[in-house]
């Protein structure tokens, strides 16, 4: 556990003190060159175009942009579920090409199964990928723990408020132990003050499971606040426009939305927007 | 507090009926043999229960009803599942099944008889024929029903083509299936009947033509009376059935 711990200080003092360069950190996700266009009854939609960026290992990274740029399309194509058009895509120096068992997917609404309790929720990935449930019991229960919804394992999805579904479908993410955690727009459908709780929670998991996370939004705050990096995409077609690197000191609270450095991040990324003539 | 009301107004109600009907025979004087008063029905229903005849051709009635309905469910079932997993199939057995839907099952009983004769064999058969389509069809409504983002997330885990169908597909249609049944264990006891009308040496069916034949309505009556409770019993352990296990639909969960 200590172990642990020193190991999430050494990242975050690596990422806030001692800036190094993107290629000296070991990235799990790369993506270079991609493509895609959607063949359609009324022509062709260029959903991305020339998207190349990398992920390194325990980073977080926020792909904001708004909506019909293409976020969901790249989600579903590095998860193995959409064919790309062209390009590459390798996670830890592996091609996606189909669906695999070590990546986690959170999905705008939670996606839950109705006749799944919480804890069987959650061991959801551990039974399709037909492992013991009983190796992986104690480790929902710690993600449950470290989501807050102890005493709740037992309760059915519907007896549960949107938030805490959503915390459940971040914990079944998690369960597998993937080597990146994919969301997209995970908290579009909560109100803001939810909202805003669900993001410290999500800061907490992450620095205590020190996971890779790809985190796609239309919110800029919500990204700033969050991300290491995020990558500012544009529509028509689809592009990864800028990269904006936030140095805010961890674990953020919500006061840092508050403080000179945080708006002149949300400024910037809307410069970009705003330069291509996107989002008003 | 409303449903002991609504079923206070309930009872309130159809005693009155009862005591109108009872009323309007002796007054109008109407003859037993068009429209017997409740209360000799209830004597029919005593002495018939009294000489233990209803017990033994409700038994046989029930064991009709409920291997008719055994068989048909376990076919619709299996068929409806086969259907959705094989698209090709569903293209040959298309022609058929709307062949076989659109003849009026009851028609087919005459035939029933012929080829399986008088005994238990023609009225299972018969209650199995009837109740099986219905359950066919919802379960293969019930398999396309998934929802897309759960094939989805399921997909993207890698789950297989059984996998998908067992955890996702099958608990998806169970609303669907128990509908199906819903309608089909009182399509079944409509079966049995129909088979005993046509030819059949026992059974509730069997009785009732026969007490119309000696003209004792009131016992005709009372045998009405046993089968609507029956098929009441029926429908509603199936419905008390989904309430346990699809207890997660909306539609399912008994409101508290
Ligand atoms: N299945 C599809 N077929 C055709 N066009 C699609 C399809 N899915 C998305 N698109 C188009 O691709 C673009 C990007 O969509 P999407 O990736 O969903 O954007 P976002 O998630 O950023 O809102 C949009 O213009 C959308 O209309
Ligand atoms: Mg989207």
């Amino acid at each position: 556990m200590a172990g642990q711990h020193a190991t999430a200080s050494f990242f975050r003092r690596d990422r806030n003190e001692a800036p190094v360069s993107e290629f000296d950190r070991k990235s799990v996700l790369d993506v270079r060159n991609l493509n895609k266009t959607y063949q359609g009854s009324d022509g062709e939609t260029i959903a991305l175009d020339d998207v190349s960026f990398s992920v390194n290992e325990g980073e977080f990274v926020a792909i904001v942009g708004p909506s019909g740029c293409g976020k969901s399309t790249l989600l579903k194509i590095l998860t193995g579920l959409l064919a790309k058009s062209s390009g590459e895509l390798s996670l830890r120096g592996e091609t996606i090409a189909k669906p695999r068992s070590d990546i986690g997917i959170v999905f705008q609404s939670p996606v839950l199964f109705p006749w799944r309790n919480v804890l069987g929720n959650i061991l959801l990935p551990v039974d399709v990928l037909r492992r013991r449930r009983e190796a992986y019991q104690a480790r929902a229960l710690d993600l449950i723990d470290l989501v807050g919804l102890k005493g709740f394992e037992r309760k059915y999805p519907w007896q549960l408020s949107g938030g805490m579904q959503q915390r459940v479908a971040i914990s079944r993410g998690l369960i597998h132990d993937p080597a990146m955690l994919l969301m997209d727009e995970p908290f579009g459908a909560l109100d803001a003050m939810t909202r805003e709780h669900m993001n410290i929670q999500l800061q907490r998991i992450w620095m205590d499971r020190k996971k890779t996370i790809l985190f796609i939004t239309h919110s800029i705050p919500e990204a700033v606040f969050l991300a290491d990096r995020v990558f500012v995409m544009t529509p028509r077609p689809g592009r990864i426009q800028a990269v904006e690197e936030i140095h805010l000191e961890r674990p953020r609270g919500l006061e840092v939305m508050n403080t000179p450095e945080f708006g002149k991040h949300v400024r910037r990324i809307r410069d970009y927007f705003s330069a291509v003539g996107g989002l008003d | 507090m409303k449903r002991g009301l609504d079923f206070f107004a309930s009872v309130t109600l159809v005693a009155f009926v009862l005591l109108g009907w009872e009323a309007a025979v002796s007054i109008l004087q109407i003859p037993s043999l068009i429209l017997p008063a409740p209360s000799e029905i209830l004597v029919a229903l005593y002495r018939g229960f009294a000489r233990g005849v209803y017990l033994r051709h409700l038994g046989i009635t029930l064991t009709e009803t409920l291997l008719g309905f055994m068989f048909g469910s376990i076919v619709g079932f299996l068929i409806g599942v086969a259907v959705s997993l094989n698209k090709r199939l569903e293209f040959f057995l298309l022609p058929f099944m709307v062949m076989f839907q659109s003849v009026p099952k009851v028609a087919l009983a005459p035939l029933v008889i012929i080829w399986f004769g008088l005994g238990l064999q023609s009225k299972v058969i018969m209650a199995a024929m009837i109740s099986f389509f219905p359950i066919m069809v919802n379960t293969i409504a019930g398999l396309k029903s998934v929802d897309e983002e759960r094939t989805n997330l399921l997909a993207g885990l890698t789950a297989s083509k059984w996998q998908m169908l067992w955890m996702l597909q099958l608990p998806s249609a169970l609303p669907f299936i128990f509908a199906g049944l819903e309608i089909g264990v009182t399509l079944s006891l409509l079966g049995a009947i129909v088979a005993e009308f046509l030819g059949g040496s026992a059974g509730l069916g069997m009785l009732l033509t026969a007490m119309n034949f000696s003209m004792d309505v009131a016992g005709v009556f009372s045998i009405l009376l046993i089968l609507s409770l029956m098929g009441w019993c029926l429908a509603t352990i199936v419905t008390l059935a989904r309430r346990f296990f699809v207890f997660w639909d909306p539609a399912s969960r008994s409101p508290t």
